[in-house]
């Protein structure tokens, strides 16, 4: 994997050279490596990256409590579930990046408008997973918890909730990613903080290198909020890996 | 050996109907049974003749539409249930499987963990105390299962085909098995099982249940002494009974 990325930095920077693009097109990885150092030591670059972090962990927070309540609720009444289906489906096809201007235009560029759109971005995916999961608890195990006379809450915390959790935590994978596109969505369209915003100020001021710095430090981020639910996976499912 | 005569539990004409958007479906007609304390009872019938359906009757997760489970002392009966599939959580290692009755109840871990040790011994299984259910086999899986229906010192035990999904061998084994759980806790019993040999070599009693909507056929004490070995099934008494009922089932 090093040699891939050695190898990978090696071509652009002879793109770069021998096509002699100027910085403004394609910086070299140099150049964005001094970048990154800039915008590292002038504080901007943690400035940005908290306030994107900060947005995406508190939209996907609620997203997933709201989706997994919501979800619970579905799976336990069909009659709720055939209410709110089309509802449901109709709110997945719009795309989550086509109403963000419209978020940000009611909701104002501030914060509020991010988490939202993050929100929204996981509910989907953790809704239908909470869903298919619950419904998966096999009858017989449910006949065995009431014939032991269990406790609602028991039920829940005994054979429900470890039952559905690897598809639970599965949503919660593809959430996680989703949730960071939300976010610099919602600070494209309109935001005075963020890495989205870092690199509208680059693309404006025609700092390409500052643009790839906030774009790398995106995928960081995506990488490591997904990195942690796998090690979440691994923490909480040890009896399906052994 | 306490010589009570009170039943365990009294079906007294017990009626069972479904309802669904096809109409009705009549499961149970006028069952009337006693359980008696301690007796090892097996209920035979035709498949899909709604024996499990008095099974989870007795379990307490299905009311019958007419008549009265009468129960001694008017007490709510703690049930141990065992299916044809374990049913483990496989979640939880074998021994965690077999202390979630407690667990449910609140009894304090020590006195727990000791009850679990024992039954562990009992069915034979020390070395898979921490060991996850996936990777036991189907008979081994059938002991936890049965241990963990034994742990809450039932009232009465309620078995739905717990052999069915084993292999002849394994099932034969399982069978001693759990005569010999038996003898050593002296509960209960109420089997629902395919097998005439199965219920000759394990019962007291043996019910047939008709076709649906069942009606019980025959009630049979068999009066073969214990233990009965591998030769019990080619006394003529043994064959005689395994001939009535399935002259019972057959017609």
């Amino acid at each position: 994997m090093v040699i891939t990325i050695a190898l990978f930095l090696l071509l652009w920077e002879l793109l770069v050279l021998l096509l002699q693009l100027p910085a403004f097109i394609l910086p070299a990885p140099i150049q964005v490596a001094e970048r990154f150092v800039r915008a590292l030591s002038d504080g901007s670059l943690l400035e940005h990256g908290a306030a994107t972090l900060l947005e995406v962990v508190s939209g996907l927070s609620c997203g997933v409590l709201f989706a997994s309540l919501l979800g619970y609720l579905l799976a336990k009444s069909r009659f709720l579930e055939n209410v709110l289906q089309p509802f449901l489906v109709a709110s997945q096809a719009v795309p989550t990046i086509a109403i963000a201007p419209l978020l940000v235009i009611w909701f104002g560029s501030g914060i509020f408008s991010k988490v939202l759109i993050c929100a929204l971005t996981v509910f989907f995916p953790v809704l239908v997973n909470t869903v298919v999961g619950l419904r998966a608890v096999p009858e017989n195990l449910r006949d065995l918890m009431r014939s032991m006379r269990a406790t609602p809450w028991q039920t829940f915390s005994q054979l429900e909730l470890p039952a559905a959790l690897p598809i639970l935590l599965g949503g919660l994978r593809i959430g996680a990613t989703l949730s960071v596109i939300g976010a610099v969505v919602g600070e494209l369209v309109g935001s005075d903080r963020g890495l989205g915003f870092l690199i509208n100020v680059g693309r404006g001021q025609y700092d390409t290198a500052l643009v790839f710095v906030g774009v790398l430090t995106l995928v960081c981020l995506a990488v490591l909020l997904y990195s942690l639910v796998v090690w979440l996976e691994k923490r909480l499912l040890r009896w399906k890996l052994d | 050996m306490t010589a009570s005569t009170a039943s365990v539990i009294s079906l007294q004409h017990i009626q069972m109907t479904f309802h669904d958007q096809n109409g009705e479906l009549e499961v149970l007609r006028d069952i009337q049974v006693e359980i008696r304390p301690q007796e090892f009872l097996c209920v035979l019938g035709p498949s899909g003749c709604g024996k499990s359906t008095l099974l989870r009757m007795l379990a307490g997760l299905l009311a019958p539409t007419g008549g009265q489970l009468l129960k001694a002392d008017n007490q709510q009966l703690s049930v141990g249930l065992v299916f044809q599939q374990s049913n483990l959580m496989p979640w939880r290692t074998v021994l965690d499987n077999i202390l979630l009755p407690l667990e449910l109840r609140g009894v304090p871990q020590d006195a727990a963990l000791q009850k679990a040790q024992d039954l562990i011994e009992l069915v034979g299984l020390q070395e898979f105390t921490n060991v996850w259910p996936e990777s036991l086999s189907g008979g081994m899986a059938q002991r936890v299962a049965i241990a963990r229906a034994l742990i809450q010192d039932p009232d009465l035990l309620l078995l739905d085909e717990p052999f069915g999904s084993l292999d002849a061998l394994t099932r034969e084994k399982m069978g001693a098995e759990l005569l010999r759980i038996w003898q050593a806790r002296r509960k209960t019993v109420v089997m629902v099982t395919h097998s005439i040999s199965e219920a000759l070599l394990l019962a007291d009693r043996v019910l047939v249940l008709s076709q649906r909507p069942a009606r019980v056929l025959l009630d049979l004490p068999v009066r073969l002494p214990r233990p009965r070995g591998e030769e019990a099934r080619y006394s003529a008494e043994f064959q005689a009974m395994a001939k009535q009922i399935r002259g019972a089932i057959s017609v």
